[in-house]
């Protein structure tokens, strides 16, 4: 559905995005995902031919942005930003220009008041724009964006400055579109993007930095797995803490077992560390089955996105290697960035301002949302 | 094209811009059409439409101020311009807008020639030509001004730097007629928009001079369209 070659884009000197490539197929949700800055901004843009790329091509439904614009407009819904909203109109009046504007062929009426109902503007309709609350016009901006009912929605950022019942709503409902439509969605929270997309990629610097579902990234980022596993044993005793210990170490692949805590009456926990790109759980499932155990709990404690994106992000980050790997990339000033992210947004590395910033950001995001 | 057309006169009048230019323009008109034809007991309209050159030169700027740079610094070109709709219909649909607002502006010359004609016989033909040669002028200059109007965000900086824009071409005989070698002055006194548009007021219809301003409407347009694609590739 959309197809986008070798993207670059450059402002004289400075490289704002470089040579970014991916593919999204019909009916997938694309997260993109970067810190203030990455560029997402700017490859939406290009995405929707607001401004052109210096080199690469974009297609849409297999129609080149540049050469055919018209056409491949008419496939794309865009919420920008900053929503294009004209603050002097009704919602009504403006949504019915956008209606004129995309050329629509929707029964005008009836598809206006559909738009209306799904982003819950019903009951502002009749009302002037600019006395709408930020939340409303983001809405609006989202009704704009449906109408012709496209079938590739770009959304840039659409839950900024949304309270917390909104965001849950709107997430719900680009879930909801994403059954029938293609849409690429971008964000600096990780919970949004892990909630809502099958796919993401991680910009940085204007770089692709990773690219998949959030547990391949998760999977391909970290070299061993680590999980911990909750087995009721047979005979629900401390007894039982031995055994289960003794026959996961048996198994092939696993490297290191620990039991841990007492958490449920005579029911322990068990770290287990395996051996690198070996999925073990299919054999510990086994294993219990055969032993009569039950498993109350199987958690893969890998790296969650927010740790993978806070690594990425920050300078010591890891770059797509030439085969596809992930790869440590070199330090470049000093010793390795520590977060932590208990310090109300404050955080303790010493690298140079853009870090920080970063860093600050992601703090902020998780306190903010958690 | 029709879309934006639309908005934009709707806009005109919700934000109060409409009523602003038309009755300042009423008001000038109807103060030179009572001296340069009731006053003087005359059906001859042509003192009235020399004198609104300059009126047109102080109104046009405003009324084209924020065609463009409005949108640029609210971000809503960002709507236009991923709409599957082509440059030139964007910049048309403005243009024709303003245009249409300038045309129910000048067409207040009907009701004073019907003033007029109950006094004496007007004679229709100047009339028209007067009327046209201001269409045609305002056709020019308002496709300057929204030229001007999109390369700037800021409509104070618009509306100045197109009336600026506009003077220049007022007194762009003045300026030729300073320049010692006849060969530039030559050149100055062609692009006089005031020249032909007194040609006009004098009764004489010159094909040339309606190709001159029509073809300056145009080129304005082509810069406004270019002025889009550059920032897009910038």
């Amino acid at each position: 559905m959309i197809e986008v070659r070798n993207l670059t884009k450059k402002y004289g000197e400075k490289v704002a995005v470089n040579d970014i490539s991916f593919r999204v197929e019909k009916g997938e949700i694309l997260g993109f995902l970067g810190p203030n800055g990455a560029g997402k901004s700017t490859t939406m843009n290009m995405l929707t031919g607001y401004i052109s790329s210096t080199s690469g091509q974009i297609l849409i439904d297999d129609i080149d942005i540049l050469e055919e614009p018209i056409k491949a407009k008419s496939k794309i819904g865009y919420l920008p930003e900053i929503p294009p909203l004209y603050v002097d109109m009704t919602v009504d009046g403006y949504l019915n220009f956008m209606y004129d504007l995309k050329k629509c062929k929707l029964p005008r009426k009836a598809h206006i008041k559909d738009v209306c109902a799904l982003c819950k503007i019903t009951d502002v309709r009749g009302r002037i724009i600019k006395n709408l609350s930020k939340g409303y016009r983001q809405r609006v901006g989202l009704a704009q964006a449906l109408i012709g009912n496209p079938p590739v929605l770009i959304l840039d950022e659409p839950t900024v400055g949304l309270d917390p019942k909104q965001i849950i709503e709107i997430r719900t409902l680009i879930k909801k579109l994403g059954k029938n439509h293609t849409v690429i969605l971008s964000s600096h929270i990780l919970q949004e993007i892990q909630a809502v997309c099958d796919k993401i990629i991680i910009i940085n610097k204007g770089v692709k930095a990773a690219d998949g579902t959030a547990d391949e990234i998760a999977k391909n980022i970290t070299d061993e797995h680590r999980m911990t596993v909750r087995i009721e044993g047979s005979t629900k005793t401390a007894e039982d803490r031995k055994e289960i210990t003794a026959a996961l170490k048996a198994i092939d692949g696993i490297k290191y077992v620990r039991a841990d805590m007492e958490r449920e009456k005579g029911i322990f926990d068990y770290d287990i560390e395996s051996e690198e790109k070996v999925d073990v759980r299919r054999k510990i499932n086994k294993l219990c089955v055969e032993k009569g155990w039950s498993i109350l709990m199987m958690q893969l404690s890998d790296l969650t996105l927010e740790d993978i994106f806070l690594k990425i992000t920050l300078g010591d980050g890891m770059v797509v290697g030439e085969n596809g790997e992930f790869e440590e990339k070199p330090k470049e000033n000093g010793p390795r960035v520590r977060i932590n992210l208990n310090l109300d947004g404050e955080n303790d590395n010493d690298n140079d301002d853009d870090n920080e910033n970063a860093a600050a950001d992601a703090a902020e995001e998780k306190g903010g949302n958690e | 094209m029709g879309a934006i057309y639309r908005r934009e006169m709707g806009a005109f009048f919700t934000s109060g811009l409409a009523y602003v230019f038309l009755s300042v323009f009423f008001l000038v008109s109807g103060f030179f059409f009572y001296v340069g034809s009731v006053a003087s007991a005359t059906t001859d309209t042509s003192g009235m439409f020399s004198s609104m050159f300059l009126v047109v030169v102080i109104l046009i700027p405003i009324l084209t101020m924020r065609l463009m740079s409005e949108e640029k610094k609210n971000k809503t070109d960002q709507g236009l311009l991923t709409a599957p709709v082509s440059l030139w219909s964007i910049v048309l649909g403005k243009y024709f807008a303003a245009l249409t607002l300038f045309i129910i502006a000048e067409s207040i010359v009907f009701v004073y020639s019907l003033i007029l004609s109950y006094y004496g016989t007007v004679v229709w033909s100047t009339l028209l030509g007067n009327y046209f040669a201001m269409l045609f002028l305002g056709a020019a200059f308002i496709a300057v001004g929204v030229f001007i109007s999109s390369m700037t965000e800021n409509q104070m900086a618009s509306a100045v730097a197109c009336f600026l824009a506009l003077m220049l071409l007022y007194f762009i005989d003045s300026i030729g007629s300073l320049i010692p070698v006849d060969f530039i002055a030559d050149i100055f006194s062609s692009l006089s928009f005031y020249t032909r548009y007194i040609e006009f007021t004098m009764g004489i219809f010159n094909l040339s001079s309606v190709v001159f301003y029509l073809s300056a409407a145009f080129l304005f347009n082509f810069f406004t369209v270019r002025v889009f694609e550059k920032r897009r590739w910038g």
